[in-house]
């Protein structure tokens, strides 16, 4: 009875509510439920899983909390900002706030190296990157349309990009043989293969800095980019959301800077950007359209009813984001901090014959494991990011779940853990390489000491998952805003 | 083939009607009490301007709340990065107890079962995706809620069906409406997948009988379709009949673990309650599991600042607070009703009775020069332009019936609110005025004082007309 009324409510749902296109069910999520359930913590849990597999940047909240401090005006709610608690409060404009447009096409100026300048009206709210390009899509591509995505791409554009808008994705693969550029001719066999299949190609979307690579295009890519998409008359998505955190030269080029000097039809180039990677503050929902195309940004705009950034958060990051000797340390601090940490995990994995794609900005390194696969293929990669996370206590995210076209790449963050953490990590990672697997207590499985780089991968995967699966309630994550409650954690 | 989406590029979002023109309008010439005194006052916007002094005096007593702090410890870190779309524990589960003390406790809820929005706007929108889908249709009782077909309809490819109310029974849903409803979206070759309801109503500001709600559930019943209840007004409730939600009626009649159980999904939020609009709190109550979990997903396009779930979560905790809130809000929501309804009175022009919501259903028919949609814009663009007040047309509402128009209240102060109820007494005085000398006219000559009243209207439409390719 119960069954029947189940199934029978089940089918008065949407396909979209019954579906898999919200891609959480991808193996991707298994690392993460790991974490949740044995959370590591220095003196609490110092055998617990580490969290590497998200993109959170979190090394420069102490000059943010410091500017909060000193800037209660800031806050509607304090005694020194309350007057404008009212106004605020009502103003639900889906222009927003025009303080809030001006401090967020300047910062992006900034960041853009002040080679280009923003217009504010041109900037359009939504609910985080994440609703960026979701609305970005509805307003270029009807349901069966395409677009390109170079790969291996950020694992949410599966559901951000498909699964309310009934597009399609079509990977345009890169190889590690050219470091992963996107080269035109990728771009054309694509695009070419997808006209065989009678798919409608509406653009191309990319992410520059790169996740998972923590690359930036150079020049020429970008330039050529821009000419496949003219040619082609499709649409070009540039979601920008690492561009602060670039550490390194090359230094990051904003598509607004390249077409500036190309011939081609701007209505077809659109940026996505957000606060959550550069400033740390992915809880606060600042997500930005900015189109060049003035029916794009009206549509957009429009849209944005469905997640427009909450006005208390507009006017505190107005505030912030307006303080230009604030920006000016922030962004200096940060790409300096963000290079160290960087630098201390590359050069502590080449001492135990670990290399990482070179890179010089986003949150995490393309690590390559491909000498520690038992065997190149996807299979291999599975077994190893099994091995790593349940007996190295690491997450991280295997290629594979970014659609990578080769096997044994795996993305590792470095910015969401304090410096005593870093030790941990890197001292397991030397661990794991150079002396093997070991048998966890009573688990009967076999290890083999092998040559070098190889390890023994034979072990039952399953009986490995459930070793790492503890529940202990009393858990307390370093991270809960909430001390007393169990471990919340976003799943992208 | 297009280079935008047909979402584009159609009109779907619903701005071009009347509703927004009237709003477009008064931006370009807003009323100020020193400023801009002849400017139009805007009386077409449902916001809760009544009772801010209550909140920043709760602001007031607590600073580690207003400053990203707690027990004096600063918090700013976790919250920046808390991103879960389960939202805030604490959060949630003030807000279903608030959820409850509005309903006199008489329904719990429980918070795993809410789903935290971008306001209601994204609240509704995620649950026709989750409901439907193209062509598919969910039934809406007459008049209703202008952004509706925005919200339900131009990204979901939903439809939406009417259910027409008439004045004749003061617009209650009727079991032959929502028959003739079904069976219209049949012609249609629509799916009906559910009926969506706000209680209280807006545009009537009234709330749903008890026998309302058990015909609709019976509805449902047989139909097995869904039932979604947009309860964003529930706290604005201040006179009797009181509020009965959906879910204390399924709980009365024992419908509790059944299957129309699971199809009965509430939409809530904090933007007319509470008069936070700006901060974008919305939620989806629902018994389905699969229903939470599909939504719970989806809310990643649209979640609520952690900055602001936090504020909010110490202030809806706040038992003390919220008690003294709900009740002098009522009160002074009564007061200024009963102002504009006397004002109204004075102008001889009537209204729906009503007991809850932030605007009233006022009846102009009498003041019509025809039973007629076209004169209904006539009236309504002498209103706006000629006595510079913006309030919304029937029509904008898809009421079945010309002539009605929502006024709303609750959002200015009440010297401004005296001076709109001068103006149109002025104008309706006027209007009687004309009226007294027409019939004096046609007594004398029927045919030229026909044409002469033809001539005065048409002016007023073309002047509009001019002002639209000006400004636009």
């Amino acid at each position: 009875m119960e069954f029947t009324r189940k199934n029978n409510n089940r089918q008065l749902l949407s396909r979209i509510a019954t579906n898999d296109g919200h891609g959480e069910n991808s193996p991707y999520f298994d690392g993460w439920k790991a974490y949740d359930s044995n959370p590591f913590h220095l003196t609490q849990n110092p055998d617990g899983v580490i969290q590497m597999g998200l993109a959170e940047n979190q090394l420069c909240f102490d000059l943010i909390k410091k500017w909060v401090l000193q800037n209660p005006e800031a806050s509607i709610c304090t005694a020194e900002g309350v007057d404008r608690f009212k106004d605020i409060a009502i103003f639900q404009d889906y222009h927003g706030l025009q303080e809030f447009r001006e401090a967020v096409a300047k910062f992006m100026g900034r960041v853009g190296g002040n080679r280009v300048t923003f217009d504010p009206n041109r900037i359009v709210m939504s609910g985080g990157a994440t609703g960026a390009n979701e609305t970005v899509m509805f307003c270029l591509a009807d349901p069966g349309d395409a677009f390109l995505v170079p790969s291996p791409y950020y694992a949410g554009f599966a559901r951000d990009l498909r699964w309310r808008t009934g597009l399609e994705i079509i990977p345009v693969h890169c190889k590690s043989s050219n470091n992963f550029r996107i080269t035109r001719q990728a771009l054309e066999e694509a695009y070419e293969k997808a006209q065989r299949l009678n798919k409608n190609v509406k653009g191309v979307i990319i992410a520059n800095p790169s996740n998972p690579l923590g690359t930036v295009l150079d020049r020429d890519t970008m330039r050529s980019l821009v000419t496949f998409i003219n040619d082609k008359k499709i649409h070009l998505v540039c979601d920008e959301i690492y561009a602060a955190t670039v550490f390194s030269s090359p230094r990051f080029m904003s598509i607004a800077e390249i077409i500036q000097d190309m011939d081609c039809d701007k209505d077809l180039v659109h940026i996505v950007y957000s606060l959550s990677k550069d400033m740390g503050f992915p809880g606060f929902r600042v997500g930005i359209v900015y189109s060049f195309n003035d029916a794009v940004v009206n549509c957009a705009r429009k849209m944005s009813s469905f997640g427009l950034v909450s006005s208390q958060t507009q006017f505190l990051l107005a505030s912030m984001l307006s303080d230009e000797e604030f920006v000016e340390n922030f962004l200096r601090q940060s790409s300096k901090r963000l290079a160290k940490r960087h630098r201390v995990f590359t050069k502590g994995l080449e001492q135990v014959g670990i290399s990482c794609l070179k890179s010089n900005a986003g949150l995490f390194f393309w690590m390559d494991m491909r000498p520690l696969l038992k065997e190149q293929t996807f299979e291999g990669e599975t077994e190893l990011w099994r091995v790593i996370i349940n007996e190295v206590k690491l997450n991280v995210s295997p290629g594979l779940s970014f659609n990578c076209c080769e096997p044994g790449w795996f993305r590792v963050c470095f910015a969401n853990m304090d410096d005593e953490t870093v030790e941990v990590a890197l001292d397991r990672i030397r661990k794991f390489v150079l002396q093997g697997t070991e048998n966890a207590a009573g688990a009967g499985n076999k290890c083999k000491r092998r040559q070098k780089n190889n390890l023994c991968l034979s072990i039952s995967s399953s009986r490995l998952y459930e070793e790492g699966l503890m529940s202990p309630a009393h858990m307390i994550s370093p991270h809960s805003p909430i001390p007393q409650s169990p471990l919340v954690r976003a799943r992208t | 083939m297009g280079l935008l989406s047909r979402k584009a590029t159609c009109n779907s979002h619903g701005q071009d009607s009347s509703y927004f023109l009237g709003w477009q309008e008064y931006e370009k010439n807003p009323y100020d009490e020193t400023k801009n005194p002849k400017g139009i006052i805007q009386m077409g916007l449902a916001e809760n301007q009544l009772s801010f002094d209550l909140l920043e005096s709760w602001l007031a007593k607590n600073p580690d709340a207003a400053s990203f702090k707690r027990d004096g410890q600063s918090i700013f870190k976790e919250l920046a990065l808390f991103q879960d779309y389960h939202g805030i524990p604490e959060f949630k589960k003030a807000l279903v107890d608030f959820m409850s003390e509005i309903r006199g406790n008489k329904v719990t809820f429980d918070p795993n079962n809410m789903v935290l929005t971008a306001g209601a706007t994204s609240a509704n929108e995620t649950l026709m995706f989750c409901l439907a889908e193209q062509g598919d249709a969910f039934l809406l009782p007459t008049p209703y809620y202008p952004g509706f077909d925005r919200d339900l309809k131009w990204r979901t490819g939903v439809e939406i069906v009417p259910i027409q109310c008439s004045s004749s029974n003061r617009f209650k849903i009727t079991e032959s409406a929502l028959e003739e409803a079904y069976q219209q979206a049949h012609k249609k070759n629509l799916r009906v997948k559910g009926v969506l309801i706000t209680n209280p109503s807006n545009p009537l500001g009234t709330t749903m009988s008890r026998a309302e709600l058990d015909l609709l559930i019976n509805f449902i019943t047989a139909k097995e379709i869904h039932l979604i209840s947009d309860e964003i007004y529930s706290g604005t409730v201040f006179s009797s009949p009181g509020f009965v939600s959906i879910m204390e009626v399924l709980k009365d009649r024992q419908l509790e673990k059944t299957e129309v159980w699971d199809r009965v999904h509430i939409v809530y939020s904090l933007s007319k309650d509470l008069g936070l609009p700006g901060f974008r709190v919305g939620a989806i109550y629902s018994n389905d599991p699969i229903v939470v979990a599909a939504a719970t997903k989806m809310s990643s396009f649209g979640l609520v600042s952690s900055q602001t779930q936090y504020l909010l979560s110490a202030m809806l905790s706040d038992k003390k607070f919220t008690k003294e809130y709900l009740s002098k809000n009522k009160k002074r929501l009564l007061k200024r009703q009963n102002k504009l309804v006397s004002g109204l009175e004075k102008a001889g022009i009537s209204i729906l009775e009503s007991n809850a919501g932030l605007f009233c259903w006022v009846d102009m028919r009498h003041l019509l020069s025809s039973n007629t949609f076209e004169a209904e814009m006539e009236l309504w663009k002498r209103i706006v332009y000629d006595i510079k007040l913006n309030i919304s047309p029937g029509s904008s509402c898809h009421c079945s019936e010309p002539g009605w128009f929502r006024v709303c209240f609750a959002n200015m102060s009440e010297d401004t609110l005296k001076l709109a109820m001068q103006r149109l007494k002025s104008f309706v005085d006027s209007m009687n005025v004309n009226d007294s000398n027409k019939s004096h006219q046609e007594l004398k000559n029927a045919r030229k004082s026909r044409s002469r009243n033809k001539w005065v209207f048409r002016l007023s439409f073309q002047s509009f007309h001019d002002r639209e390719q000006d400004e636009r």
